[in-house]
């Protein structure tokens, strides 16, 4: 056990002299929490919308009047007047503004004489974000011009309560969760990747190699190592976003007890994953090499970024054993809905057998010899 | 004994010698990079292994510390079979590789630390043994110190301490002042000898400087192509090359007469062309070949630059037995070479 401890000392006083590897893991998650969490997060406005009004009736004199409205209080977008439906659909086109309302001739006619009127939107559908914020605001300003006046004593149609269970949950908050896991995920790449296998260049694993340390011994400190790393990691980054993202379960004891043993089975995970990995590999440029592939295979198919659901079955299969899919999920569930040990308790059961899974296949594959 | 060695040699005094290895082999799926090598290391001796790069030497020296397994024959350090005693091998034997592998951002003290605690010194002993090692290897004050910090010649005594630290009874340094400038090679040589002599270590070291193996040496082997092509003291091995002395001369004017030439003087073994007009020519006596060829250039009017006499050197010994010199060895460039950390010395 003492030689197993002499390695772990050895890496965390080298870990510790040179903070590289600490400052590189947290920077990238860091940034991306703080430009992706900023630049997704907002709600979109000031859009350039243009308003070409063949009725000039009372009823388009309302719809401008209700642009008005929502120029001034929500911003969405604000109106530009064209006359011409052609020169509007070209600027859209060319981007000098993002979309065109149309009333058409006769359209105050037809809504007095309730035959279907209708009102024309061209939008940009390239940017999804704009076009759907917009039509968003259009449906909602059609539906509110198509309420009678005067509601009916006994309503017949079906109206739908949504009642969320949480308070607003925003980008940089909803980003949060895979920054922790991403933050743990380039200590493991660094400090279970490349520093590992550089070491291993360098000659370092072959003065191990001549000592009487036992394999077990040697796999398990260099891993220990390697986790605590990645843990440390994990906390700093868990303490930095949540201030960042102004979460206050930082706070609550209780889900600082969850999300530590959350970030130890994680760290468990993907530091027995890269060292299966990196178990038979020399070569310092591989792990260099792996590192976007992996990051690429394994975060974006966890559900980080765009739910599974959503994924072709192919993808979903990767979601399945990956272990980013599950410290997303219980860093999700006790950050962003506070859920307790059981909403966690799959993932952590799941992060903990993979880890000593991955290290099970690793040991035998590790050489005690050169 | 100088010639060709095949067995464990007869210099023994019938104790039970520190390394013993017989007919050792290691193949690489056909090739063959050890064959049939076979000595043995008396306890308190130095012991040198010579030969060009990829003879075979680092192979033999790690299947001797146990990092690679021996493909056939037996090798025992201190008794205990390196196949199956491994670890009563390693608690036995002080391993200093050939790259410099401690940790620069350690400093000496943990750098030795750490290692007494991989060979499992308890820690009042461990206190001891740095503070000895580290007088022995004259690095007291240097002990806080980052091994960053410390220059190419310190960084290797840094590696000396941490492979006896443990207080090894055998100790295995592979090419141990490569890279080193003249002043802190002949250092670290008369470390070694210090060592050999206050701490009753028996040495078994591979090295490309023949000086080093001359100086430091009780006995040599010279390995190429994975075979052991001799075996002996310095002094059997350059009494085992014919010619007692080597005269250097260098001719203004290179003619390809001038080889049978010297060829033809009496008392000329052997006459190795180095360069354009220069020669090494081995002769049974070197006053007489000096005067014969003095003679022989005044009669065909060629001048002489440089005209030299001395004994035979290991650099004869080693190219009579394999045929070239390191310098003519074409070294084959390692896949990768980390870089140089920021702010370690060359």
């Amino acid at each position: 056990m003492n030689r197993m401890f002499a390695i772990v000392e050895r890496e965390m006083r080298k870990f510790f002299r040179s903070p590289t590897l600490m400052i590189m893991s947290l920077m990238m998650p860091i940034l991306q929490l703080l430009i992706m969490g900023n630049a997704f997060g907002g709600k979109i406005v000031g859009e350039r919308v243009a308003v070409v009004d063949y009725d000039h009736g009372p009823q388009a004199v309302k719809i401008r009047e209700a642009f008005d409205s929502i120029a001034v209080n929500i911003k969405t977008f604000t109106t530009v007047e064209y006359t011409d439906e052609v020169q509007a659909r070209e600027d859209v086109r060319t981007g000098k503004i993002n979309a065109a309302v149309i009333i058409p001739y006769q359209y105050s006619r037809r809504v007095y004489a309730k035959d279907a009127p209708r009102l024309g939107l061209v939008v940009d559908n390239t940017d999804q974000f704009s076009a759907g914020s917009i039509e968003t605001e259009m449906q909602a300003l059609v539906t509110a011009l198509s309420s009678p006046v005067l509601e009916p004593r006994l309503v017949n149609s079906i109206a739908l309560e949504i009642v969320e269970l949480y308070p607003y949950v925003g980008y940089m908050k909803f980003l949060l969760p895979a920054c922790v896991a991403l933050a743990m995920y380039i200590s493991v790449m660094i400090g279970g990747g490349m520093l590992y296998i550089d070491d291993k260049a360098r000659g370092v694993h072959e003065g191990y190699l001549v000592t009487p340390i036992t394999k077990l011994e040697l796999v398990m400190g260099l891993n220990m190592a390697g986790a605590i790393k990645a843990v440390l990691s994990g906390i700093c980054l868990t303490v930095i976003g949540s201030l960042m993202a102004g979460l206050g379960v930082i706070f609550h004891p209780e889900a600082l007890l969850e999300l530590f043993c959350l970030i130890v089975v994680t760290s468990i995970a993907f530091n027995g994953m890269m060292f299966l990995l990196m178990v038979r590999v020399d070569d310092p440029l591989v792990p260099r090499a792996m590192f976007g592939v992996l990051n690429l295979l394994l975060f974006y198919p966890s559900g980080a970024m765009y739910p599974i659901a959503a994924f072709p079955a192919w993808l979903r299969a990767i979601a399945v054993i990956d272990p980013f899919t599950y410290s997303i999920h219980g860093f999700k569930a006790i950050l962003l809905k506070d859920g307790g040990f059981a909403a966690i308790q799959f993932d952590l059961w799941f992060l903990l057998i993979f880890g000593l899974g991955s290290l099970l296949i690793a040991t035998p594959l590790f050489k005690r010899t050169l | 004994m100088m010639a060709k060695a095949k067995s464990i040699d007869e210099t023994q005094n019938g104790t039970r010698p520190a390394i013993a290895v017989e007919h050792a082999v290691k193949r690489y799926g056909s090739f063959e990079a050890v064959k049939d090598v076979s000595f043995s290391v008396a306890e308190g001796e130095i012991f040198g292994l010579l030969g060009p790069n990829g003879a075979g030497k680092s192979t033999l020296i790690r299947m001797m510390t146990t990092l690679i397994p021996i493909t056939g024959g037996k090798v025992t350090i201190a008794g205990h079979d390196v196949v199956h005693e491994a670890d009563a091998v390693r608690r036995m034997i002080g391993v200093i590789p050939q790259a410099l592998t401690s940790d620069p951002d350690l400093t000496v003290q943990e750098n030795l630390s750490i290692y007494a605690k991989l060979y499992s010194v308890p820690k009042a002993q461990r206190e001891i043994n740095i503070q000895e090692v580290l007088e022995a290897v004259d690095l007291v004050k240097w002990r806080g110190a980052q091994v960053k910090t410390l220059s190419g010649g310190m960084r290797r005594r840094v590696e000396i301490a941490r492979g006896l630290v443990h207080n090894p009874s055998i100790f295995f340094l592979d090419e141990p002042t490569t890279g080193l400038d003249p002043v802190s090679r002949i250092a670290v040589w008369e470390m070694l000898d210090n060592l050999r002599r206050t701490r009753h270590l028996t040495m078994l070291l591979t090295t490309h400087y023949m000086e080093e193996a001359d100086k430091l040496c009780d006995r040599i082997a010279i390995v190429d192509h994975g075979t052991l092509v001799a075996l002996g003291t310095p002094i059997e091995l350059k009494h085992s090359v014919p010619g007692a002395n080597v005269v250097e001369v260098h001719f203004d004017r290179e003619t390809p007469e001038w080889k049978g030439r010297l060829e033809n003087l009496s008392g000329v073994t052997s006459v190795q062309a180095e360069s354009a007009g220069f020669y090494r020519v081995l002769t049974s006596s070197g006053s007489a070949t000096t005067m014969q060829l003095v003679e022989l250039a005044a009669s065909l009017g060629e001048t002489l630059t440089s005209l030299s006499v001395q004994n035979t050197t290991l650099d004869d010994v080693f190219v009579h037995y394999t045929g070239r010199q390191l310098r003519d060895e074409q070294v084959k460039p390692p896949a990768f070479t980390m870089p140089p950390r920021p702010g370690a010395q060359p």
